[in-house]
């Protein structure tokens, strides 16, 4: 196949990706744009093939170890529960990152395959090109597997911080570049998997002291860089369609990070430099004299959610964690068969990825029209009975508004402190993930529902 | 002057990344989590450059490093293909609209 072929089939392939993200503009049309997505994979993979022209013995090995990977992928794909999906997302980050580096690698080993010089003579840009590929690869890779491990629970999501830590990263930031600067003059192995192994230690540096509930941020953050390194080896390679995606997705993942930083009022700076939490705890604890509150049990909120006219349910990671999706949507069913009116609330940063909370609603069969962002739904809560709040607690603080001293001020918050009565699913009064105390606690028209998320509901469904 | 045609790459990578961003701006919030999916699974189109490094050379060649590097990559590049478009397929098979 000519070069100028090949490479028209790859801008083909490259524009049936920016279609199977435009798809996603609404769920009617998503499915459709996902098809536009495997077929431009399939096209990109077929042309590479033929581009190559080598059927020999190395074609079937390639041929053995796609199915491979592809096995393990579709049973993965098949077999995850929806509540794991932010784990999975940060999984396949890090092997985008390093499936990167060892393309740089291969590239950096064997120029001559890639058309860019010879062993010890690579053309400049393309040095260039492929250390930087390497090095965004790496990061995004071991930073990854630190956002897979804090979501999954095999490390704490407590942020780990220590003296001098940017200090140190800075120096590792600086470092990279000068071992590329070096690379490109000498062109020694060394150097080359010097840049590499800094990366891999700059990622873990750059993740671990993130705290659990900033990850929404961690992770599109990590899927712009993984990027950045496909656009890193897409110059490299020359390669126009591994160029376009590259800018898709980088752009794609610098978006999202944008709209969750600014779903919780911080700068992008201030979630990389560190969390929340480990400063406030000494605050809340004094903060924390003993104020009633009104406790109530699964049968008072059955009585008041069966004689409102309308409720807005607000999930939050506690939702996510108790697995509690089914049983709310049973409790919905049974409301609307009572006549009454449901919608759903959910916040940006509700839960521990983009979006994570439509897809557990989706998943337990909630019609997506059912479920409204913060702003569509924000002024209903004045005309609303009763505010069902499930496993999420800072994204409704109205302190958010009130108080200038707070570390969640600006914050937009959900204003379910308007609706006449609150009922609040928790485990205990402890305080959120920002370390701060919850004035709705306190409140006259807040009932208290001391219990597990899931357990909780499905007594209600009982007594309902 | 000849323009080098790293200008032209570079040109198309700029423009990529305002359609990108103009294309990402109008996904629905509540699709998210699939664009977070499916975004990954076409960044693994870098299985090109694996197929391409595995492939290099005769057959002889395929067991020296940089190949295995290229078949390696092929491997975790095919995991996210396949994980990443079905797991966002299943998930956009959830959203349903209200049964009238």
């Amino acid at each position: 196949m000519s070069a100028n072929l090949s490479a028209s089939f790859y801008l083909l392939s490259g524009i049936l990706f920016i279609l199977a993200l435009r798809g996603l503009s609404s769920p009617e049309t998503s499915r459709q744009g996902n098809y536009f997505g495997i077929a431009g994979m399939i096209i990109a993979i077929v042309v590479t093939f033929l581009s190559v022209g080598n059927f020999g013995m190395g074609f079937v090995y390639v041929l053995i170890f796609l199915l491979v990977g592809g096995s393990i992928g579709a049973v993965i794909a098949f077999r995850i529960p929806m509540t794991a999906m932010p784990e999975l997302v940060a999984g396949f980050h890090s092997l985008v990152g390093l499936a990167a580096v060892f393309v740089a690698i291969s590239a950096f080993l064997k120029p001559e395959a890639f058309d860019l010089g010879t062993v010890g003579n690579i053309k400049l840009a393309s040095l260039i090109e492929m250390s930087l590929g390497a090095a965004i690869g790496a990061i995004t890779f071991s930073g990854s597997i630190i956002a897979f491990l804090k979501l999954r629970g095999i490390m704490s999501g407590a942020p780990i911080t220590f003296r001098g830590q940017h200090l140190l990263n800075l120096f590792l930031g600086i470092s990279v570049i000068v071992l590329i600067f070096y690379l490109c003059k000498f062109q020694s192995n060394n150097l080359f998997w010097a840049i590499v192994g800094i990366s891999f230690l700059a990622g873990v540096l750059l993740i671990i002291p993130i705290g659990g509930a900033d990850m929404p941020v961690v992770i599109s953050m990590l899927n712009s860089y993984s990027g950045w390194a496909a656009a890193g080896i897409g110059f490299t390679l020359e390669n126009t369609a591994l160029i376009i995606t590259g800018a898709l997705v980088g752009s794609s993942g610098a978006i999202l990070s944008y709209i969750m930083c600014k779903g919780m009022n911080r700068s992008f700076f201030n979630v990389i430099l560190g969390g929340w939490g480990a400063t406030d705890q000494a605050s809340s604890s004094q903060t924390k004299e003993q104020k009633p509150v009104k406790n109530g049990n699964a049968d008072d909120a059955a009585f008041l959610m069966k004689n409102a006219s309308s409720v807005i349910i607000v999930p939050g990671y506690g939702m996510a964690v108790a697995q509690a999706q089914h049983a709310l949507r049973e409790m919905v069913d049974a409301l609307k068969k009572n006549g009454v009116k449901v919608s759903y609330a959910i916040h940006p940063v509700a839960g521990r990825m983009p979006g994570h909370m439509n897809v557990l609603l989706a998943e337990a069969n909630v019609p997506y029209d059912e479920v409204f962002e913060l702003e569509e739904i924000n002024n209903d809560f004045a005309n609303c009975d009763v505010a069902y709040i499930i496993g999420a607690n800072d994204v409704t603080n109205p302190v958010a508004k009130s108080d200038p001293q707070s570390p969640i001020f600006g914050m937009p918050v959900l204003d379910v402190e308007k609706s006449k009565s609150i009922l609040f699913v928790k485990r205990s009064l402890s305080p959120g993930y920002a370390g701060i105390d919850n004035d709705l606690f306190y409140r006259d028209n807040t009932l208290m529902l001391f219990a597990d998320a899931k357990k909780m509901t499905e007594e209600i469904v009982k007594s309902l | 002057m000849e323009i080098d045609p790293f200008i032209f790459r570079f040109s198309i990578f700029i423009l990529s990344i305002f359609i990108g961003y103009y294309v990402v701006w109008s996904v629905t919030p509540s699709l998210h989590t699939p664009l977070m999916s499916v975004t990954n699974a076409i960044s693994s189109v870098i299985i090109v450059g694996a197929i391409i490094a595995a492939l290099a050379g005769s057959s002889e060649e395929i067991f020296e490093t940089s190949n295995v590097f290229g078949f390696l990559a092929i491997i975790l590049a095919a995991v996210n293909i396949f994980g990443g478009f079905l797991v966002t397929q299943r998930m956009l098979q959830m959203y349903k609209k209200k049964k009238k």
